[in-house]
């Protein structure tokens, strides 16, 4: 069971479930802090939107710290590459994040007008550039990013931030953002009432058609435009590999290969534009919780959608195509992964768990009366 | 070929952004654990005031903790950013507890944080504390974890070299969670937390007391600080980590350093308590020694040796040759792997390939080095003395100060008449920044004394870098300087205006300022 091979499949898996787990649950963090500047027409709205999510963004973004972990531990190559690669994007992104722990804790600690609208404006902002910069990510990932690996294993990378915006990452832009402010949305129209709601249905109305044109345009460029990678040597994926003893091809089409070999996966794509475009009818019959799994659907759908196409490669290489790193040949030790993936088997579910609980205690709709009685305690 | 100038520019940048970071970090472990204990006591007592405080203080900990996790985002991926080839390298060893950290520690106490403020009206009385305590549980297992990687940087257990990925690969999980370093060094820097939290706590206090504001507030939180603080300021000194530096070669070389330890002399040895390191003659002018001291502390024994710092640069000598003999092997196993005669050569000296690679600085191929270039990648090996010398001197001073706030504090609190020590208030205010000092400082002796070494003796600080360039780590450094100075600049306006309005600005209608009906937030 947990031989080397089944091991890598495994935590190839746990992967692309922390990267679920972490768009579910910022996700809508992320697509709220977008609608916040639209949707929100005076102080107490903008209160109550902060408010659906203040008491539990920030586990919400532990997701992405441990995918850091996770990916340092299980995956060390893919993290030093990746992350030294787009050095400019990280730091965007890390920038952009830095606005949200103090703009939530900082903003109405003063009643001052300039100063809640500068932190509004910084929520804002650090709701969309995460949001941006990650699809964009997604979408260099699938193109494949410029770095080069010699023989010591260090990695050069050619390129800088402007790179990145090629066409197909920037319509992955599109598309993430998008999906982002439905499931914001859905969120919000779950946790509020009146006219926050009203104006959040609307926005999941044309936001979840938007998101499906999108996706099924980034299927069609994937299928005709872009170059999909492919192993053509024989790989031992039972040893302690090393990413430079493989050949590999690149072609047009290639990322669609692995749908006639599992046919299986087919289902992802046809889960995310069934359940996006159901969530809107959900939500007009006030079935928000419904809606929210739906869009939570669409959210994992996409992602495995984008994963699935590309397995077994994490990070192809548009410079010199046999460093892209596989499962096979960018995993951590046979010991390291046991030892990992023992402590996400123990400590995974009892995160859920508390995370539920923390949920179900703070369950119920934030209304702007209840914003105005807590002046001084909530956000 | 990685330019020292990109070398020099990412160490500072990793200075700056985890000085910043634990600026906030140990008042963040303090004061969680002092929350709980003021919570507790609003349990079992079920008086109002504990209740007051512990919103009170939970307010200044919500803005701290904020500038907490903005600047540890930074930390957790910075070695990737910065550091690509020390996270290939050791990825496989230190990667592991700092996954286990996030799903094990960070996920409690940023899932518990909101509920600590939000979930007051929601939740009975015992929900509620036990929010607070696994809120301070989080912050600390946190810590335990972080201490965890970093010692394994300071004292490498349980990991071999591998040179078919070309990495270094865990081969004992307990071992580096039972490595002596991380035990010594968790309880030291959470002991150090708990020190801040305390000074905190009791130099505010001390202020209110010496406005005459909210008496009584004032000194219930100044008691609770000072038997907490007592408590804490023991087990930094009586446990100071010092005694973790008999263990490991670079340790072992710290403690040299810091104790200007020129010569190895014959056991116990002494301390020398004030002088003035002179690099050039390896003396200490002026010294003032204490005899046997420093050997009583160090290896809690009076006839174990100390080494000094001419035993260790002979010992370096050794290790440079035979890593020189282990890269060359290496070369010829990475060309051959089937060549039994390099395997086993190598096999015999990869202990000390880590200090072949100390010479790549001066040669890329290493196996051609100089007389005189191995001459300077042992003059590299043992850190800089003055440096270490006074960092360590200026933490212990703080140490002392502090006690003594400590110890007087909690003394005239037992005759129940601190509040009338009008000296003792002012000394606990104006010692606030105290622990701060400390704490950097300590910083400062564990990881500059560490060099040349990222993960001691293993590989080389010049080698773990990114293949970045000056202008990418120039535009960086400053971004986080702006950014970090600005938010901590707004941090601090903060701070200072809710500690102005202390218990007022929970608008109960029970204090001070609501009394006198002026001041409103």
């Amino acid at each position: 069971m947990f031989d080397y091979e089944s091991l890598r499949i495994i935590w190839w898996a746990i992967l692309v479930f922390l990267i679920c787990g972490f768009a579910v649950m910022d996700g809508f963090d992320f697509g709220i802090a977008i609608l916040l500047p639209f949707l929100g027409k005076t102080d107490d709205e903008r209160r109550v939107m902060l408010n659906t999510v203040g008491p539990t963004w920030e586990g919400n973004q532990t997701w992405l710290v441990t995918l850091g972990g996770i990916t340092f531990g299980a995956w060390s190559i893919v993290y030093a590459v990746l992350f030294s690669g787009v050095y400019s994007g990280l730091l965007l992104l890390l920038f952009a994040l830095f606005l949200r722990p103090v703009g939530f804790d900082y903003r109405s600690k003063l009643a001052n007008p300039e100063w809640r609208s500068f932190w509004d404006w910084g929520l804002f902002v650090g709701g969309t550039v995460p949001a941006v910069v990650l699809s964009l990510a997604a979408g260099n990932l699938m193109v494949g990013l410029p770095f080069e690996l010699d023989a010591d294993m260090r990695s050069t990378y050619t390129g800088g931030l402007f790179d990145l915006f090629q066409l197909f990452p920037i319509l992955c832009v599109l598309v993430g953002v998008s999906l982002c402010v439905m499931h914001g949305a859905v969120y919000l129209h779950w946790k509020t009432e009146s006219f926050i709601a009203e104006r959040a249905q609307a926005v999941i109305r044309w936001s979840s058609i938007l998101f499906v044109m999108l996706f099924l345009l980034a299927g069609v460029w994937v299928a005709f435009g872009l170059d999909g990678y492919k192993i053509t040597s024989a790989i031992d994926t039972t040893i302690t590999a090393n990413p430079l003893h493989k050949t590999v091809e690149k072609s047009t089409g290639l990322w669609l290969a692995n749908y006639s070999i599992y046919p299986l996966l087919l289902l992802a794509p046809i889960m995310t534009v069934i359940s996006a475009l159901s969530a809107p009818f959900f939500t007009a019959k006030q079935h928000s919780a419904t809606a929210f799994v739906l869009s939570s659907l669409a959210m994992i759908g996409a992602i495995v959608t984008a994963g699935g196409s590309m397995f077994p490669f994490i990070l192809p290489s548009t410079l010199s195509i046999t460093s892209s790193l596989t499962i096979w040949d960018a995993s951590a030790s046979h010991y390291t992964m046991k030892m990992l993936l023992a402590a996400t088997i123990v400590f995974m579910p009892i995160v859920i768990l508390y995370t539920s609980w923390v949920y179900r205690i703070m369950r119920g709709k934030v209304t702007v009366e209840q914003v105005q009685a807590n002046e001084h305690t909530m956000y | 070929m990685i330019t020292n100038e990109v070398v020099d520019l990412s160490r500072m940048q990793f200075a700056i952004t985890a000085m910043y970071h634990f600026l906030f970090v140990p008042l963040t472990l303090g004061l969680s654990f002092i929350l709980a204990i003021m919570e507790s006591l609003y349990v079992m007592t079920n008086k109002q005031i504990y209740k007051d405080m512990t919103r009170f203080w939970g307010k200044l900990f919500g803005i701290n903790f904020a500038m907490g996790v903005t600047t540890g985002l930074t930390m957790e991926f910075q070695f990737g950013t910065n550091w690509a080839y020390y996270s290939h390298y050791v990825g496989d060893i230190f990667g592991v507890p700092l996954a286990i950290e996030g799903m094990m520690a960070f996920f409690l106490e940023s899932t518990f944080v909101g509920l600590f403020f939000f979930g007051w009206d929601r939740m009975s009385k015992m929900q509620h504390l036990s929010t607070t305590w696994l809120l301070a549980l989080g912050t600390n297992l946190s810590a335990l974890w972080i201490l965890i990687a970093n010692a394994w940087m300071q004292n490498p257990v349980g990991a071999e070299f591998n040179y078919n990925t070309m990495r270094m690969e865990l081969t004992s999980f307990s071992e580096i969670f039972f490595n002596p370093v991380a035990q010594v060094k968790f309880v030291h820097t959470v002991a150090a937390g708990y020190v801040t939290g305390s000074m905190f706590v009791l130099g505010i206090s001390a202020f209110y007391l010496l406005k005459n504001q909210d008496v009584p507030f004032a000194r219930r939180s100044f008691r609770i600080a000072s038997g907490f603080g007592l408590a804490a300021i023991l087990s930094v000194i009586v446990l100071g980590d010092e005694s973790g530096y008999t263990v490991g070669e670079v340790q072992r070389a710290k403690l040299a350093a810091i104790e200007a330890e020129w010569e190895t002399e014959e056991a116990p040895a002494s301390f020398t308590l004030i002088g003035f390191p002179n690099e050039e003659t390896r003396k200490t002018d002026y010294a003032v020694t204490i005899p046997y001291l420093l050997g009583l502390i160090a290896t809690r024994s009076i006839d174990e040796k100390i080494d000094g710092l001419d035993t260790i640069r002979e010992r370096k000598r050794h290790r440079i040759e035979n890593g020189m003999i282990a890269y060359e092997n290496l070369q010829i196993l990475r060309e051959d792997k089937t060549n039994d005669v390099a395997k086993a050569i190598f096999e015999q000296h990869k202990k000390d390939l880590g200090h072949g690679l100390l010479l790549k600085k001066y040669t890329e191929n290493v196996v051609d080095a100089t007389p005189a270039q191995i001459e300077s990648a042992i003059k590299d090996s043992i850190p800089k003395v003055a440096p270490m010398f006074w960092t360590f001197r200026g933490m212990v001073f703080c140490g002392v100060l502090m006690l003594f706030i400590f110890v007087a504090s909690f003394y005239f609190n037992v005759k129940r008449d601190a509040h009338n020590q009008r000296w003792l208030l002012k000394m606990a205010f104006w010692g606030i920044p105290l622990p701060w000092i400390a704490s950097e400082l300590g910083w400062v002796v564990a990881e500059y004394g560490r060099q040349p070494w990222t993960i001691a003796n293993i590989l080389p600080t010049h080698l773990s870098t990114s293949s970045l360039s000056s202008g990418q780590l120039m535009g960086s450094i400053t971004g986080f300087v702006v950014m970090y100075t600005a938010l901590l600049i707004i941090e601090l306006f903060l701070m200072v205006k809710y500690i102005r309005l202390g218990a007022s600005s929970l608008h109960t209608g029970n204090y001070h300022f609501e009394k006198q009906g002026a001041g409103h937030v």
